[in-house]
């Protein structure tokens, strides 16, 4: 939309929710006939509604208007007119030939047409579309190959013909059709010519290709599920009770007209000689009058449905996720990150997750890998500052030969033969360093491993700098081990340089040996190993073979077997997994004979972002089921999940992999399912695949459901992203339809976060599309735990409480209007004044709960994130239940009787209640029911209030005073305007009964006492986790049994007078304040002892 | 202060109370242990409330008498018999005769009561015309819709006072008779009749038209009393300041009732030898009966009462506060009990950690 239709859209769009819509036919209805309300009283507060709302949808509208610009408005540069054009993103049109350089990101969907590479090849990275880091090559048509020109390419004549955009990434069909010398070239074009729209350039000074896809029609845009409107479940309860009092209202209209024409059927009720109708109300239809008059109960009850429930609830929700972006706790300090709240309707779902689905790189790992540790035929060492060191009890560390070990980077000649004429022993150290140098080289050569170089501008340029440094090495790999492995290499100084012509080349010491390729076997779910075999330069053949320590031990045939066992379990108790093995076979004697001269294994260590582990941990305590979603291999991923903590070692561990047909799958689960029926005492982890996914939801939905549903941690392996997120939808739809939560911090993530009813992106190193489309954001996995049960559980308290409120303190407007109406024939003749009316909800009682529903904290958010079972207090929309909903419903019709009833007995006969004997009227009557619930409501309020700051006093006992001065201010003047003086000098009046003021103190209390002695009997007799908490940190004892309100420095308060003061709400019910142990460091440095403002403590 | 300034983050937020939710805040509990005195000092308090309102309303004396005309029921029955419920009807006389033994202490407040009549009704309350009560010389002629079917009189004219409310105004008089001794004559009680509205109503509401040429007759020349009027609103009363719309008996009646039973201030008895209250002897009084309530099963009611700083006989306040005191007592002692029990519990619990 423009500036200048935001206002008729905005409308259009509010009057859609279904309580504005009702308020807007209530307003229509009072200007068409004759109700009991003027139309104002529904009129005002619907357009400050209405404004309020539109304000602020303005402004959210306003800041994704920014963002969207950063975006569309970065430069690229297109080839028009014969030259390069600087423009923007958003002004791609497909077939602009778009120039992108170096480590540059593609804007659209582009086919490749040349680069600076006479073969037209370029490498592309995918990190941030499918999580994968290796490069991938991409190659142009030869007959575009050549055009690496500008003016070349603005020669061109070509057609492009592709299929409709599709979402799949792997995919691409299409050909192209090049005029060259009056001849019609066709070539086909396939997914290695298209450059994907959020990829990177690497390795490549620069390209030109041609736009197909742009905009919404890129595969990128494509797997980003269409963002729809996220609603929490609080707002869903929200309207079922709305629902519920809409009955309520036209039950309470229908019985009203019915007894207004069962009165009316006897002429002394219905016309008695001092109020005659007119000539046009008896002629009136009878169907008519019938209709016009359930109308009038209408709009007379309306009211009973809060108006301003929807812009409170807005306005807290978009004031209170400030306080996300403010806490200093989800700062992360390294990469000067706050937390970003691009949503702010869901801040109280963060109170009701069930389920959290994280992906693992980036989002549990710091998306790199580290050596540490390794065993070499039987010996263990560890590195240290590019050195092995061996570690713990060994025979040669006894025999003193540590400093050759050590040395063994910077080996010389000269050190050799040093060592050779010094040492007794001279052919076991050459055998030593034989086998480090072989481990090594193995290392090097047993991986996928390719390669980035910083000087040089890619492979084949020149020839080979014989001093390149390892730090100038940039490696990309499938996965961080390989990367890590080879690094960890190089760091020794047996440096992989790359492969050119099936040869691989490896620098040892400073001199390069060249190993002609002869096969790589990749590695596979079948075998779970890979192997390359090479030929030295000295003609011999070697096999190396690198794997999971379960593929390779059972392989093994010689070699330091039962040595190295012990060393990978010693090594499984620190936080390590995989393994290396090499075996060689030395030129064959004889046929088939093979020889296995060494064993070597290595573990590794991911390293993860710190916390993890406890975080992990304090969901589960929470009741939260984690489920890790990842695109990686089986084997990292369980590594992985080992070492956070999302598996135990304690579990048992149920895999559903590599499932070839539905049979087989179902057959699977059908055994799982049994396996976790026999061992149910135990927890159980399941780990699949997304291949066997696709099987299991395919066919066999339920089955598959019911095993995940009992496995306390869930691990899904090489998943698509568009997978990721058809899981949580099948967690969304299960039976209990719990509320699901995803982090994650790649654009592959960003189905499943938009898909969940939560999603929260990591702000890492692999761009911000995860962050930019997620609901919250934040630096760290760590996070999510102050995020959820601090923040969730605040606002969910905060709003639950909120909206229980707001019905109730409609329930005590709109009922004692209802029991009026029995002792005045039904006539409509409304208890309170129209301008009361209007600003009851609006005015009067707002701005307590608002505040209440920013700041309270009704336990410690120390003790919430330190416990985290309290979680469990609020799971399950537990204060929003239908039983929480009717015992505040019924609190609302009991307060509404006393009021009422109450009041009727004061006045019921009749008497004066003046000291002069002056009567009062009707208006006063309604004003005094009026004043009672105004009061009564915003002690309830104070009631629920655990956290008094000086903002909640002031808006409070704000709240009461200045209801008393608006009713000074409003009764007494005669204000020209109104069309009747009906409260000119009423409030004075009632203000002057000293038999008023004791009715508003015996109503109050009699309307607050009954909750009162609920909340302490249920705190007494069945206490939450949360209420006990509370308890353990008030101090002990209680040191003033004989006072009300004790405060630090104050007299006890004996006096009657004051005790009443306290009653009526001038000091809220009691409790000694918090005296923070001096020997804590965290209440000293983070909290201070409350201070009441002299006013306060002058009411003591 | 440089070093800890170029440390900070450009995205860092501010480290503040408010910010980080941590503002200085007292924050209570509603437990057993605490609450328990509050219940025992409330229901304290309310008991000596209760018990010292209701022997203050016990103090207070009432005397009424109904005189709607009901057959066997004094002598107004003839006055209502003669009416035959029509409206409006002829002028009656007819009283009621009473003893007092000893002093009716003073002040003493005399009353009319009415039940049955629903001066709340909507469709009666409407029905009147604020801009015309308060004098505007534009509006005394052009009364506002509201007022209708009393907006306009039968042959055009409108209606001042308009409306409903106006038309159906009291219109019995009552006058007080006292007897010191048997055989003595009947000696009138001087009714004091002014001050029973509120004074913001007669002083500032409730004005009357300009005059024309120092005669309010003029003033109101061109309309009509309201139809169940006997004689124009200009002679209400002989008192010029108690004349026309700021006429006492008229004000009273235009601040309507909020439930069918209610009561209208008519005189307070304060003046001459009758300051300290009605003396001991035969007190008679007389009664205009013109007013028809029997037609809507209404009734009549003269009340004589003294009144509190408080107000009239209202013993329902002072027996809802010892009510209410009781029962806080009464929980408060529930509360002991379980608190006793509990904190029992909890040391086995403790003792078990």
């Amino acid at each position: 939309y423009t500036v200048w239709n935001f206002v008729p859209k905005n409308l259009f769009e509010q009057f859609r929710r279904v309580a504005n819509f009702y308020f807007l036919i209530i307003f229509l209805v009072q200007l068409m006939i004759d109700t009991p309300t003027s139309p104002i009283t529904s009129g005002l507060p619907l357009f400050f509604v209405i404004t309020v709302t539109a304000i602020k949808q303005g402004y959210e509208d306003w800041l994704r208007h920014n963002s969207d610009n950063e975006v569309n408005g970065a430069p690229v540069y297109v080839v028009r007119s014969g030259g390069l054009v600087k423009t923007r993103s958003k002004n791609i049109r497909v077939g602009d030939i778009v120039r992108i350089a170096k480590d540059e990101i593609f804007p659209a969907d582009l086919v490749l047409l040349s680069s600076d590479r006479l073969d037209g090849s370029c490498h592309v990275t995918t990190a941030s579309l499918d999580g994968e880091t290796n490069l991938k090559t991409h190659v142009s048509v030869p007959e575009t190959a050549v055009l690496q020109t500008v003016a070349n390419l603005d020669s061109l004549i070509a057609v492009i013909e592709c299929q409709q955009p599709e979402a799949d990434l792997y995919r691409f069909m299409g050909r192209m059709i090049i005029t060259q010398q009056m001849e019609e070239i066709v070539r086909p074009l396939g997914p290695e010519s298209l450059l994907l729209r959020g990829a990177r350039l690497k390795n490549t000074k620069e390209i030109f290709g041609v736009a197909v896809y742009t905009g919404m029609e890129t595969k990128m845009a494509l797997n980003y599920k269409s963002k729809s409107q996220k609603r929490s479940a609080v707002e869903k309860s929200m309207n079922t009770f709305l629902i519920i009092y809409l009955i309520i209202l036209i039950s309470e209209a229908i019985i009203s007209t019915i007894l207004k024409y069962t009165w009316q059927a006897e002429e002394k009720w219905d016309e008695p000689w001092y109020n005659q109708k007119t000539e046009h109300q008896r002629n009136s239809s009878k169907i008519l009058r019938f209709i016009s008059d359930f109308l009038a109960f209408l709009v007379l009850y309306n009211f009973i449905i809060p108006i301003s429930l929807y812009v409170t609830v807005e306005m807290q929700k978009f004031l209170g996720s400030f306080f996300i972006g403010w806490d200093l706790d989800l700062y992360h300090e390294e990469s000067d990150q706050k937390a970003q709240v691009n949503t702010s309707d869901l801040n109280e779902e963060l109170g009701q997750v069930e389920y959290v689905f994280t992906d693992k790189t980036g989002t549990l790992t710091e998306n790199e890998m580290q050596f540490r540790e390794c065993s070499i035929n039987g010996l263990k060492y560890q590195e240290i500052n590019g050195k092995l060191v061996p570690e713990g009890p060994s025979p040669d560390s006894a025999e003193g030969n540590d400093p050759y070990l050590g040395s063994l980077s910077h080996l010389s000649s000269s050190a050799h033969l040093t060592a050779t004429s010094l040492r007794t022993s001279p052919e076991s150290e050459t055998e030593l360093i034989k086998e480090h140098d072989l481990f090594f080289k193995a290392v090097s050569l047993c991986h996928t491993v390719q390669i980035s170089n910083v000087q040089t501008d890619g492979i084949g340029d020149g020839p080979w700098q014989p001093n390149l440094a390892p730090t100038q090495l940039e490696y990309y790999a499938s996965s961080p081990d390989e990367k890590a492995l080879v690094e960890a290499a190089a760091r020794a100084g047996i440096i992989f340089i790359g492969i050119s012509e099936e040869t691989m080349e490896v620098k040892v010491l400073g001199r390069v040996e060249r190993y002609k390729l002869l096969h790589i076997l990749e590695f596979d779910s079948d075998r779970r190993r890979m192997s390359v075999i090479v030929q030295a330069p000295s003609g011999e053949k070697l096999l190396f073979a690198k794997g999971a320590e379960s593929s390779i031990l059972p392989k093994c045939i010689g070699g330091e077997i039962a040595k190295t066992r012990i060393h990978v379990d010693e090594f499984a108790l620190v936080k390590t997994s995989l393994c290396l093995y090499e075996r060689s076979r030395v030129r064959q004697l004889h046929r088939d004979k093979t020889i296995v001269l060494t064993t070597n294994f290595v573990p590794f260590i991911f390293r993860l972002q710190d916390k993890v582990r406890e975080t992990i941990e304090a969901l589960r305590m929470a009741g939260i089921k984690v489920w890790v979603l990842t695109g990686d291999k089986h084997e990292t991923a369980v590594s992985v999940s080992l070492s956070c903590g999302h598996f135990h070692r304690t579990m048992n561990i149920l895999e559903l992999i590599n499932q070839k047909s539905d049979s087989g799958c179902a057959e699977q689960l059908r055994q799982l399912a049994r396996r976790i029926t026999e061992d149910h005492v135990i927890q159980h982890g399941l780990v699949v695949d997304g291949t066997s996914l696709s099987l299991a939801l395919r066919e066999h939905e339920k089955l598959f459901m019911e095993v995940c549903r009992n496995c306390s941690a869930v691990l899904c392996c090489r998943m698509a992203p568009l997978q990721k997120a058809k899981v949580i939808r099948l967690i969304k739809i299960s039976p209990e339809k719990p509320i699901t939560l995803a982090v994650g911090d790649g654009a592959n993530d960003v189905s499943m976060i938009q898909e969940a009813h939560v999603g929260i992106g990591i702000m890492g190193k692999e761009g911000r599309q995860a962050a930019r489309n997620s609901d919250y954001a934040v630096a760290r996995f760590k996070f999510l735990s102050k995020l959820l049960f601090v923040h969730g559980h605040f606002y969910y308290i905060r709003i639950a409480t909120l909206v229980q409120y707001f019905f109730y303190k409609n329930v005590c407007f709109i009922t004692p209007q209802f029991l009026y109406q029995f002792y005045c024939l039904f006539s409509q003749q409304t208890l309170y004044d129209s301008v009361y009316l209007t600003l009851y909800n609006i005015c009067f009682t707002s701005l307590p709960v608002l505040i209440y529903s920013l700041l309270e904290q009704h336990i410690d958010p120390h003790v919430l994130q330190s416990k985290p079972t309290l979680y469990r207090d609020i799971s399950k929309n537990r204060l929003l239940s239908m039983k929480a909903f009717l015992y505040w419903t019924v609190l609302g019709f009991s307060h509404a009787f006393i009021f009422f009833f109450g009041s009727y007995f004061l006045i019921g006969k009749d008497t004066s209640l003046l000291g002069n004997g002056q009567m009062f009227g009707n208006w006063t009557f309604g004003t005094l029911v009026f004043t009672v619930m105004v009061i009564t409501v915003t002690v309830k309020m104070a009631l629920e209030t655990h956290f008094w700051t000086w903002i909640n006093h002031l808006v409070t006992w704000g709240s009461i005073i200045f209801y008393f001065i608006f009713s000074l201010f409003y009764g007494g003047i005669l204000w020209p305007f109104l069309g009747s003086q009906n409260m000119y000098s009423v409030f004075i009046q009632l203000l002057s009964s000293g038999s008023a003021w004791f009715a508003i103190l015996l109503m109050v209390v009699s309307c607050l006492f009954v909750d009162v002695v609920k909340k302490v009997f249920d705190r007494q007799l069945h206490p939450t986790s949360t209420q006990k908490a509370q308890l353990a940190e008030a101090p002990s004892g209680v040191k003033c049994l004989d006072s009300i309100c004790c405060f630090p420095g104050e007299t006890p308060c004996a006096s009657v007078g004051r005790v009443l003061d306290r009653v009526i709400g001038r000091c809220s019910p009691n409790h000694i304040s918090r005296l923070w142990s001096a020997s804590d460091p965290f209440y000293t440095n983070d909290r201070s002892i409350l201070t009441l403002s002299p006013m306060d403590s002058s009411t003591c | 202060m440089t070093w800890s300034a170029s440390a900070r983050g450009a995205q860092q937020p501010d480290n503040t109370a408010f910010t980080q939710q941590r503002l200085p805040a007292w924050q209570p509990l509603l437990s057993a242990g605490i609450t328990l005195p509050l219940f025992f000092c409330a229901g304290l308090a309310f008991i000596g409330l209760g018990l010292g309102l209701f022997y203050s309303s016990n103090g207070i004396q009432e005397l009424e008498y109904d005189y709607t005309g009901n057959p066997g029921t004094g002598n107004c029955s003839v006055c209502a018999a003669k009416g035959q419920d029509r409206a409006p009807p002829p002028s009656c006389q007819c009283s009621w005769s009473f003893t007092l033994p000893e002093l009716f202490p003073g002040p003493v407040y005399l009353y009319y009561e009415l039940s049955n009549f629903y001066q709340n009704n909507r469709r009666y309350g409407v029905s009147r015309d604020d801009a015309q009560l308060s004098g505007l010389a534009s509006a005394l002629r052009h009364p506002a819709n509201e007022c209708a079917p009393y907006q306009f009189s039968s042959d055009g004219l409108p209606i001042a006072p308009c409306g409903a409310i106006a038309n159906s105004l009291f219109n019995d008089s009552f006058s007080l008779w006292h007897q010191r001794q048997p055989a003595d004559p009947f000696v009138e009680v001087p009714l004091d009749r002014t001050a029973i509205a509120w004074w913001t109503d007669y002083h500032v509401k409730f004005r009357n038209p300009p005059l024309v040429n120092g005669s309010l007759a003029l003033a109101f020349k061109g309309t009509a009393p309201p139809p169940n009027w006997h004689r124009p609103v200009y002679e209400l009363s002989p008192d010029p300041n108690n004349t026309g719309f700021i006429n006492q008996d008229f004000v009273v009646w235009m601040r309507t009732a909020a439930l069918p039973t209610f009561r209208k201030l008519y005189a307070r008895i304060r003046q001459g030898n009758y300051s300290a209250g009605l003396p001991r002897g035969t007190y008679r009084v007389n009664i205009t009966y013109n007013y028809p309530v029997r037609a809507f099963g209404g009734h009549k009611l003269i009340i004589l009462s003294n009144i509190s700083w408080m107000g009239g006989k209202n013993p329902f306040l002072g027996i809802a506060y010892l009510v209410v005191g009781s029962l806080c007592i009464l929980m408060g002692f529930v509360m002991l009990v379980v608190y006793i029990r509990y904190q029992d519990q909890d040391d086995d619990d403790n003792d078990d950690e």
